[in-house]
């Protein structure tokens, strides 16, 4: 049995090894890729040359136009090697951009779907305030086009997704993830560095991904899908997520439920993650005998 | 920030372009193009500076084997000469691809 586990596990092909160019075609439906605004368009962020940062020809972001499950469908992926995925005003026009002539061809009687690859630290620092308004526009894409089609994001890591986008992640229909993901609100080191290191000890990865990690995410119900990092499992689970269409309703709607389940905890007392799981549901059982 | 510009002589017409890498620590974007006439036209934008030596070394050396007619944008976040060439290598596949 171990055998054929080594077997699965050297056969599999990485997804997390896939640069965003090459993840954005993985997903679609093959032949069906076609990429809008390419690195030849050579629309780069005009903020870092002039602060001494070498800029990228796709300002590391994206835009692929084709089918999944034989549907229309836009991929947009952040490189989260090129400033680690951060959001400028032009990566993030382009995403928003993306979504809003996908929820434009919707209105159009054209059902279009978007899957975000997310690999960020939210906020490029370098454009500060530009990217914040670029998350804040986002967001109201997102919001736009999940009335229509769903809108998947997917996080695969070895970034992960966080700041201003873990919140963005938060609107999406739903939400994937692989065990080596991250997604959270604060980065381990913002939160050592603000509360110190009895907080949160940033070099602790056990910790760390028992808190940010998919595994626990998806234990929580705060991600819809929990994949192996295999890029035809990968690539099955969004095919699968577009075909489900819009779910009845998102997560971010349910505010009256997740209100109750921080009521619910007890914040006097040291959690365990794997504890964490069952004390975070626990209300919506009480609520049920009730 | 240092931008750095070399010539080289070229005899081949190219008929693809090209992109290869990602502006991430120690890694570098190459985006080849064809060009018209005799000429093969680089463009550097690399984040370490002073050393245009060892960039026009290494690109003797890449321009000592290739011959097309291209202009080639280099965006640089620290490559070491080896993934430099490496990466110039993967585009000229890419391009003959």
């Amino acid at each position: 049995m171990s055998d054929q586990r080594y077997a699965n596990f050297i056969n599999r092909q990485s997804f997390i090894e896939l640069d965003a160019r090459e993840r954005a075609v993985a997903l679609l439906d093959e032949g069906t890729a076609r990429e809008l605004v390419g690195p030849f368009d050579r629309v780069e962020s005009p903020w870092l040359a002039i602060q001494d940062v070498t800029p990228q020809s796709d300002d590391g972001c994206v835009v692929m136009k084709g089918k999944i499950a034989g549907k229309a469908a836009v991929v947009v992926a952040l490189e989260g090697a090129f400033q680690g995925g951060s959001m400028g005003e032009v990566s993030g026009e382009k995403m928003t951009a993306a979504l809003d002539l996908a929820c434009a061809d919707n209105e159009k009687g054209i059902p279009t779907s978007a899957v975000i690859l997310l690999e960020t630290g939210g906020v490029r620092l370098q454009e500060a305030n530009l990217g914040l308004a670029a998350i804040a526009e986002l967001m109201a894409s997102i919001l736009a086009l999940r009335k229509h089609s769903p809108v998947i994001c997917l996080t695969a890591g070895t970034v992960g997704c966080f700041g201003g986008m873990a919140l963005a992640a938060g609107l999406a229909s739903y939400v994937v993830m692989t065990r080596e993901a991250r997604l959270g609100m604060n980065g381990p080191e913002v939160i050592e560095q603000e509360n110190g290191v009895e907080e949160f000890d940033s070099s602790d990865r056990a910790l760390i991904w028992a808190i940010h990690g998919g595994e626990q995410r998806f234990a929580t119900g705060l991600a819809d899908a929990l994949v192996e990092d295999d890029t035809p499992r990968v690539a099955e689970a969004i095919r699968k997520l577009v075909l489900q269409g819009v779910p009845p309703v998102h997560r971010s709607s349910q505010v009256t439920l997740y209100r109750k389940r921080i009521e619910n905890l007890d914040s006097s007392v040291q959690w365990d993650p794997k504890e964490f799981r069952s004390l975070w549901l626990k209300g919506d059982a009480k609520e049920e005998t009730v | 920030m240092e931008q750095l510009e070399f010539t080289y002589p070229a005899k081949r017409k190219v008929n693809k372009r090209a992109h290869v890498g990602v502006v991430g620590s120690g890694d570098l974007e190459v985006l080849l193009e064809p060009a018209e006439g005799e000429l093969a036209h680089v463009v550097i934008r690399t984040s370490v500076n002073g050393f245009s030596d060892t960039w026009k070394a290494v690109l003797d050396r890449f321009f000592s084997k290739y011959d097309g007619a291209v202009r080639i944008q280099i965006n640089d976040a620290g490559g070491t000469p080896g993934s430099v060439q490496l990466r110039l290598e993967q585009a000229v596949e890419a391009s003959e691809r």
